[in-house]
């Protein structure tokens, strides 16, 4: 990877744009700043070459033919999965199973861990914070099962209450589902800590890294979890990869979550046996080409540095909240000092988080508004809607000045 | 961001036209859009197949109430039938700026919420009840 820029341990974004066609785009006849990427990210050249190379020179189906291209595909496939694994710190590959998304990786641990080893009387226990992908799989192993669901509050400004989380984890938690990074606040949660914690009680511990793995660096045997969750699409990947990171014992002991081909070892009329970890949750063709192009997404994230990425995003997001902190009609959201990634949420007062979306769009910049999928967060904070910045190695302080001072605009026409 | 684009939708905001509720409304009708949390409300009172009367209330992004409010000053004294006529672009093109697709819906809130309003009236007869949960 000789071609990504560095200087020294910082990234330079402006040569790192290069790297993205999408920024060759004008939006609205304005130079795109894309600061939506809490969403989804935008895709390097290198992850869209890889997809095109995959299907141009390799493409078969994996793990059946004997020919030459099944045999690079399936190489290539699994291939993908070690350097997955090498970025999240899972010492052994076959912990890692691709899925489309976070969601479907929250999924696969309800459907195939929850529904065996959930019984009434047992409990799960969620935060307020949770993205909807992280409430809804449990709120319906709670109606299936009878199980109880917990939910642990915030403060006023988006920081966990951790004494909350102390009293009602209990001998009854089976599981704590954790997000790491808010996607509305940019909250990072203390998931070793409460993993610690959990731990003294015997629960499994989730934790939903889609606002965080592309963000930092992750490292699953430090953080101490059972399941990681996280998306391909939001760390410059295709839309449609995902992964999940299981304990091997416990994936062992799982139930597959789709049932067919690829994931048998062998079938007879009566019953079938499982396959080997990973491909028991793989069934069926997975989505081998979006596989190896996340395999080169982990690549480019790992030639810049995790570390590079983080502390870019952090002087990012500085500026933005130094900004935007200027102003009183600015209603600000999110912990204004520890730990957060690069998401700012705020509402412009008197003016709909969509009039101030479009009008910035007007200016090429795409940030996003509404309920960000999370609206028990929205609701406990009274926040109906607001308008959300996040951001991303190819962002600039230059770009964050461009939104703000659009914003200025805005509040200028609006009065 | 044209200043000048937005002159139209702003004065309609800041200053909403045929605000508020009708006493004797023949047909009251509300919708909202649960995405954003826009939602208009209007009432309407008619004489001979005529708008007589109508009141917009809500709440909502400044193209969704501005929008209705352009609204209420255009289909008051219109026939019913030239009220269901009125199509999607006819709205568009009244805010004095070109609309992105994805505010669509905010746009057109208030005509949805008024062919509605009229279509109960119509299957209800001369004397609808009010809808629940009127906003104030």
């Amino acid at each position: 990877m000789e071609s990504i820029p560095r200087i020294g341990k910082r990234l330079d974004p402006l040569k790192l744009r290069e790297d993205f066609p999408i920024f060759e785009r004008k939006i609205n006849g304005k130079p795109l700043a894309y600061l939506d990427n809490a969403a989804t990210t935008q895709k390097p050249r290198a992850v869209l070459d890889s997809l095109v190379d995959y299907y141009s020179a390799h493409n078969s189906n994996i793990h059946r033919g004997v020919h030459t291209l099944s045999y690079e595909a399936t190489l290539m496939y699994e291939a993908a999965h070690r350097k997955v694994a090498g970025f999240v710190g899972a010492t052994d590959w076959r912990t890692i199973v691709f899925t489309r998304n976070a969601t479907e990786s929250i999924n696969l641990v309800a459907y195939g861990w929850g529904l065996r080893n959930l019984a009434p009387g047992d409990e799960v226990l969620i935060t307020i914070m949770e993205h909807h992908s992280n409430f809804v799989p449990w709120q319906m192993l709670r109606e299936r099962l009878g199980i109880g669901l917990n939910v642990v509050g915030v403060d006023a400004r988006g920081v966990l209450d951790l004494g909350e989380f102390d009293r009602l984890l209990s001998e009854r938690t089976k599981l704590v589902s954790l997000v790491h990074a808010s996607n509305v606040l940019g909250t990072v949660n203390p998931v070793k800590e409460l993993t610690r914690k959990a731990k003294e009680f015997g629960a499994l511990v989730l934790i939903d890294a889609a606002q965080s793995a592309p963000h930092m660096r992750l490292d699953v045997e430090d953080i101490g979890c059972d399941f990681l969750a996280v998306s391909g699409h939001k760390m410059l990947a295709p839309t449609g990869t995902g992964f999940l990171y299981g304990r091997g014992e416990i994936l062992e002991r799982m139930d597959p979550f789709l049932y067919g081909g690829d994931m048998i070892e062998r079938v007879t009329p009566e019953r079938s046996t499982w396959n080997e970890l990973p491909w028991k949750f793989e069934a069926g063709t997975p989505d081998i080409g979006g596989g190896v192009a996340l395999g080169t997404a982990v690549d480019y994230l790992s030639g810049i540095g995790m570390d590079a990425v983080a502390a870019h995003e952090d002087k990012l997001l500085r500026r933005a909240l130094e900004r935007l902190s200027a102003h009183d009609w600015v209603e600000l959201y999110g912990p204004s000092e520890g730990d957060r990634v690069g998401v700012v949420s705020f509402n412009v007062k008197g003016v709909h988080p969509h009039d101030v979306a479009g009008m910035l769009d007007e200016e090429g910049i795409a940030i996003r508004s509404g309920h960000h999928c999370a609206q028990p967060l929205m609701d406990r904070l009274g926040m109906e809607h607001a308008a959300r910045m996040s951001f991303y190695l190819y962002n600039s302080e230059d770009e964050i000045d461009r939104a703000v001072d659009t914003l200025e605009n805005v509040k200028r026409l609006f009065g | 961001m044209e200043a000048e684009h937005y002159e139209l939708i702003l004065d309609h905001f800041k200053n909403p036209r045929n605000y508020g509720t009708l006493e004797g409304a023949d047909v009251s009708y509300e919708e909202g859009v649960p995405s954003c949390g826009d939602l208009v409300r209007l009432d309407v009172k008619l004489e001979d197949g005529k708008i007589a009367a109508v009141k917009f209330s809500g709440k909502g992004c400044a193209i969704s109430q501005a929008s209705a409010s352009i609204l209420t000053e255009r289909v008051t004294g219109m026939d019913v039938s030239g009220i269901m006529d009125l199509k999607d672009s006819d709205v568009l093109e009244s805010l004095g700026l070109t609309v992105s697709p994805t505010r669509f819906k905010c746009a057109l809130l208030g005509l949805k919420v008024l062919k509605k309003a009229l279509v109960q009236n119509t299957r209800d007869g001369a004397a609808p009840a009010p809808p629940d949960g009127p906003s104030e």
